[in-house]
């Protein structure tokens, strides 16, 4: 994998734009006896962009905040603060009629098939909603049975329902149903965790191949850093709602410059039990704070093994420190992982 | 030589539905040793979870067992319910892939464990207590004292999950099952859980069962390896062999089809596998493999030793060079 972006001589511009995004949700908590309002940054300034035929893979544990940044950049849920701008058009403030016009450029692939897709609509009506939905003229048929070749399933298939189908060919669906409006840029949100390895190949064989053909743009949400990386162009890493890390993928994987990232790299389990027996092995203590009291300073400084005073202080901007990459950390140093591991 | 703990011959779980018989395990061997930890994988359906439910009695009762299974050399197949309650949690204990639905919300989490201890111990509930504190030190809970007066909501999943390790080691039994116990963890929490698992498995001379999909984790803690396909095992071998030399072309499709460095598509297997309301009279595989001939469809192969390993598949010998010793 790791194909070049599809450059445009054209446009130069890329195809999404985020700067300083937040969101804030309020949750109600108790202190003693008394219900109070707390506010929790599920994503705190975090920018990055995307060009035309790029991938971006954001990787993170739970409350990281990747799945939030995904909804927000769609405006699923309305972002508290920042920028998001597609094709140098601003989402953020921009009227439901023109942003529900600009939905059809910009789509999303949800984690459960079985979830998002409607058990009492056929296939067939499922992919057509969108087309429906956006007044798109011409038969709607015929644009259906083109989209399930595509996504390589039959025309046929359009008739049935989706308890009919297995969760790789549901997966399959919920492709042909993003790809129906032709976006030039798709949110995918972890699109082949709830599936069997077997099974993942294929659809992240199908993700790459309508990229190559359709100079499609992705933000590529998932916590398999193995399968980001096959998929990747760039990979942004997160740790309680804000950006790490962020590099071209071959270099965060082979070279990565922050403590946390370096602990997520060393974490995974590889399919080489040769290797996992001579492995070092940087295993983080403890498990991510809550969000809704984030530590001062750096937010990883809890976990980190090489913290020290001015981290509880001080909060690290992500700028390059001379890597070559941005990353924010004030102590940030080159690991060199093997390249001879097979999963990572 | 020593004797098996935990040993299962021929086991067969099947579910009466109102659409016919489901054939979920189709004749299961297995043999762990103390000490040893073995993995047992295989896709969503390939029976590997059934497996030790129906030998644990779990199931409901659409379920029927048959076939044997012994801890200790205690048969459970069949065996009463009275004999059930003794073996399950004395001898043989259950750690699930999710603890917040396997702990009771409202009971503090060392009372959990006192009761578990009692159930089956005669010990007076002070020293029960103190037991179970030292449990929760045990699994790397901090502060195990305090967090014994706990609720289940005030601990993180991967607190949890060790809550539920100390509770399925509260009577000390010699087999732990764990059903796919980190899946539900973030990265850096289930390296910390496997840990535990290993430490569990060396120090306390346990035998362990690991069930997963996750062909990292079993080469990360594991032994050796059943692979299981349609509710058969379909390729027993050491973890070393079944990676470097696998001899069964499912296992070579699941490990080819996980992302290597520098390889720029993914292979993915074809199809999907049997209903297992019609198991088909041959290989389960067949339909989706790539090697299959008429007599792979005709019976359904054996798991029979090829080299250091044991493959169930009838053209092992011709498709793989066996390793030599």
């Amino acid at each position: 994998m790791n194909t070049e972006p599809i450059t445009d001589v054209a446009s130069t511009q890329p195809v999404l734009e985020v700067d300083g995004l937040v969101k804030e949700f309020t949750v109600s908590t108790t202190r003693g006896f008394r219900r109070v309002k707390a506010r929790v940054q599920a994503v705190s300034n975090v920018s990055f962009s995307i060009e035309r035929g790029e991938t971006l893979g954001l990787v993170g544990e739970s409350g990281s905040g990747k799945t939030t940044v995904g909804r927000t950049v769609l405006r699923l849920i309305e972002p508290t603060g920042g920028s998001v701008k597609f094709k140098g058009k601003e989402l953020v403030g921009l009227k439901r009629e023109k942003l529900r016009a600009l939905r059809r450029e910009i789509q999303i692939v949800f984690q459960d098939p079985q979830a998002s897709l409607d058990p009492r609509l056929t296939v067939g009506n499922a992919i057509a909603e969108p087309l429906r939905i956006q007044r798109v003229p011409g038969k709607h048929q015929d644009r259906v049975a083109e989209l399930l070749e595509l996504v390589g399933l039959a025309p046929d298939h359009a008739r049935r329902f989706p308890h009919e189908f297995s969760g790789g060919q549901r997966q399959r669906i919920g492709i042909a149903r993003a790809l129906a409006l032709n976006p030039s840029f798709i949110v995918l949100d972890e699109p082949v965790s709830a599936l069997d390895v077997s099974i993942q190949a294929g659809v992240v064989n199908l993700l790459a191949d309508l990229q190559q053909q359709l100079g499609l743009s992705y933000l590529f949400i998932a916590h398999d850093l193995s399968v980001v990386r096959h998929i990747s162009h760039k990979v942004a890493v997160m740790y309680l709602g804000k950006v790490v890390e962020i590099a071209p993928a071959e270099e965060l994987y082979t070279a990565p410059v922050h403590p946390y990232t370096k602990a997520l790299l060393s974490a995974v389990p590889e399919p080489n039990p040769e290797l996992e027996r001579h492995r070092q092995r940087e295993l983080l203590y403890g498990e991510v704070p809550s969000p809704i009291n984030p530590p001062t300073g750096c937010r990883f400084r809890t976990r980190c093994p090489i913290a020290q005073d001015v981290c509880a202080m001080e909060e690290p901007e992500l700028i390059d420190r001379g890597f070559g990459h941005p990353v924010a950390c004030h102590f940030p140093s080159l690991t060199h992982v093997s390249v001879t591991s097979a999963a990572l | 030589m020593t004797e098996p703990l935990l040993s299962l011959n021929g086991l067969v779980v099947s579910f009466h539905t109102p659409n016919g018989v489901v054939q979920a395990v189709r004749g299961v061997d297995l043999d762990v040793m103390p000490g040893e930890m073995v993995g047992v994988v295989g896709e969503s359906g390939s029976g590997k979870s059934v497996t030790f439910l129906g030998m644990l009695g779990l199931l409901p009762s659409t379920a029927r067992i048959s076939g044997s299974a012994t801890v200790n050399g205690l048969q459970m197949v069949g065996a009463p319910n009275k004999l059930m309650r003794t073996i399950r949690g004395r001898q043989v204990a259950m750690i699930f892939q999710d603890p917040l639905s396997a702990l009771n919300p409202v009971y503090r989490i060392g009372d959990q464990i006192v009761e578990m201890i009692r159930t089956h111990q005669d010990m007076a509930k002070a020293a029960a207590h103190a037991h179970a504190v030292e449990l929760l030190d045990m699994v790397g809970i901090p502060q195990p004292s305090t967090r014994a007066r706990q609720y289940p909501h005030e601990f993180s999943g991967g607190m949890r999950q060790r809550a539920m390790i100390a509770m399925a080691l509260a009577n000390d039994p010699d087999v732990l099952i764990a059903d796919e116990p980190t899946t539900a963890l973030d990265v850096t929490v289930q390296a910390q859980i496997l840990e535990v698992f290993q430490r569990i498995q060396r120090e306390m001379n346990k035998a362990v069962v690991m069930i997963t999909h996750d062909l990292g984790v079993i080469a990360r803690v594991a032994d050796r390896v059943q692979v299981m396909y349609a509710g058969r095992v379909v390729e027993r071998a050491s973890i070393d062999d079944l990676f470097a030399t696998p001899s069964h072309p499912y296992t070579v499709g699941l490990l080819h089809s996980l992302p290597r460095l520098g390889q720029v598509r993914l292979q993915s297997i074809p199809g999907s596998p049997p209903n297992m309301l019609q198991p088909p009279p041959g290989c389960g595989f067949a339909s989706r493999c790539t090697h299959a001939q008429p007599r792979c469809e005709a019976a359904l192969p054996e798991l029979e030793a090829f080299g250091s390993s044991y493959t169930a598949c009838v053209r092992a010998s011709e498709l793989f060079s066996e390793v030599a010793l």
